[in-house]
């Protein structure tokens, strides 16, 4: 027995599934045995491990109705749901535009609320009966436990994920509905979104170079690097599996010891 | 498909009842050798039910120092190391005599220093010869997390732990010592420990630990307490390869206790 056979049978949803944590977190789930459904916001992408991609506005109440309602249509059920999708801001709060700050929060907060809602009813039913329930998997970030400079927009909205994650726990168990709900919260991974924040430390004048920044963040990890997408990607599929069936309202820290000082 | 932790080599203290014997029946299924420590006598029918035992009371560094030299012995490395025997004592400060104190922090955490720091050299060896080097998981509580009446002495005690575990990852990384350091901390679990502490409790206030336990699963979200097992899952997850960038973090299993 390993954890990753646990997942035989189940559907799962990644949104953002396109970037670093969202292939990896694809893949790693299909390794389980879960069929996945790949979304994004482009019109097709592939996506390997996925049995299907749909695009996806996570913004968008009327694209996630869509959503869910193919994924009932084609695979008639769905046991996992992992909000992915997000974007960063790397801005000063005086230099931060209001519509740059609600872009964040529609995308990295409304979108988490928007498939919760539109998914819970067919995670509920597909969750009866099976061991651990149905899952929604919340990706927060140590951006959202701890603050940061000229990350103000960026751990505001990981600090409201990690939130509504825990109310919703709370609210399906106060329910009786099979659905846990817990965040994850990475460190600094290696993906096009580390690079983008490098790049706009650089601009703001906080390092000389990308690989002043880069070197800087690894050595903010007490194991001196920063992880992989596929790192991010196990913890997702523990908590999505029966291994977790106990866990809800919980916060996976993820980051190379970056948050135990 | 060989199972995630074939080859690995494990040592979980007070692991013949349980969470302990759950988490040795969980590494085991992940292909872990796993010798479980007690203070059973060696031919006692739990001891004898386990893979491998050594006869080990935790507190005692002569104790640890002769288990490491069995474990060399038959392999020359551990991979895992469970930190997780432990007690329970409630109280009103007011009426804690200083030697039950001492006893419960003695239980609770000189346990984990002693295993930890005698372990150390052989987690090291290990963890070098393995991708993400060798894991060590301390169990300690929500009660380690957040305070609850007439608990202080275990409230210190597995506070302590959760800040132990953290200060030995943060050592380890930065020395390079190649061995991921992570707490556990359960919510109220079926256990024999649970029952006699709330039998003990129960006295006291002129009710049953039944009528305890049942309240106490009332206040869960989940309106249950958890399996040993679902503990046991989840220590597994924490020494295994998945867990590769995870030190220094608490995870919690209490069906959303502390989510409030």
């Amino acid at each position: 027995m390993t954890a990753k056979t646990d997942l035989q049978g189940t559907v799962a949803l990644v949104t953002g599934a396109t970037g670093g944590i969202g292939r990896a977190t694809v893949a790693a789930l299909a390794e389980a045995g879960a069929r996945v459904i790949a979304t994004d916001i482009g019109v097709d992408a592939q996506v390997d491990g996925a049995v299907a991609y749909a695009p996806l506005d996570v913004t968008s109440e009327a694209a996630w109705a869509d959503a869910i309602a193919r994924a009932e249509r084609e695979f008639g059920r769905l046991d996992i749901l992992v909000n992915n999708a997000g974007i960063s801001v790397t801005n000063s709060v005086a230099a931060t535009s209001l519509a740059e700050f609600r872009k964040c929060f529609a995308i990295n907060v409304e979108g988490v609320f928007l498939g919760t809602r539109a998914a819970q009813s067919l995670l509920a039913r597909s969750g009866e009966g099976r061991e651990g329930g149905s899952s929604i998997i919340n990706l927060s970030s140590v951006g959202g436990l701890r603050g940061a400079a000229m990350m103000s927009t960026y751990c505001a909205s990981k600090g409201a994920v990690k939130l509504f994650s825990k109310s919703a726990a709370l609210e399906f168990a106060a329910l009786k509905l099979p659905i846990r709900v817990n965040s994850v919260h990475p460190g600094g991974i290696e993906t096009d979104m580390m690079d983008t924040i490098f790049a706009r430390y650089v601009d703001e004048g906080l390092f000389a170079d990308m690989d002043a920044a880069r070197a800087a963040v690894s050595a903010g990890h007490a194991v001196g690097r920063m992880g992989r997408p596929a790192e991010i990607a196990e913890g997702i599929a523990f908590l999505a599996s029966p291994a977790a069936s106990f866990m809800t309202g919980s916060e996976l820290v993820i980051d190379g010891g970056m948050t135990a000082r | 498909m060989a199972g995630r932790l074939e080859g690995r080599i494990a040592l979980v203290s007070g692991g013949l009842r349980g969470i302990g014997k759950a988490i040795c029946d969980c590494l085991e299924a992940d292909g872990a050798v796993v010798y479980a420590t007690d203070l059973d006598a060696p031919d006692s029918e739990a001891a004898r039910a386990a893979s491998q035992y050594i006869r080990l009371d935790a507190t005692s560094e002569d104790a640890w120092i002769a288990a490491r030299a069995q474990v060399e012995q038959d392999f020359g490395r551990l991979d895992i190391l469970v930190n997780n025997v432990g007690a329970d004592l409630t109280g009103k400060v007011q009426d804690l005599a200083l030697a039950d104190w001492r006893r419960l922090i003695t239980l609770n955490l000189d346990t984990v220093f002693l295993g930890t720091k005698t372990f150390q050299p052989l987690l090291a060896k290990a963890g070098a010869s393995t991708p993400y080097g060798s894991s060590i998981v301390n169990i300690s509580s929500i009660m380690g997390l957040v305070g609850m009446g007439e608990v202080s002495a275990y409230n210190a005690s597995k506070g302590g732990v959760r800040l132990f575990t953290k200060s030995n990852a943060l050592e380890f990384a930065d020395a390079g010592v190649p061995i991921r350091v992570n707490s556990v901390h359960p919510g109220f679990v079926e256990t024999p420990l649970l029952r006699k502490g709330f039998e003990n409790w129960a006295a006291r206030e002129g009710t049953t630990a039944d009528a305890m336990i049942e309240a106490m699963a009332q206040t869960t979200p989940f309106k249950r307490l958890a399996q040993p097992v679902e503990i046991g899952k989840v220590v597994a997850f924490l020494a295994s390869d998945d867990a590769s960038y995870m030190t220094g973090s608490e995870v919690v299993v209490d069906g959303g206790w502390t989510a409030r």
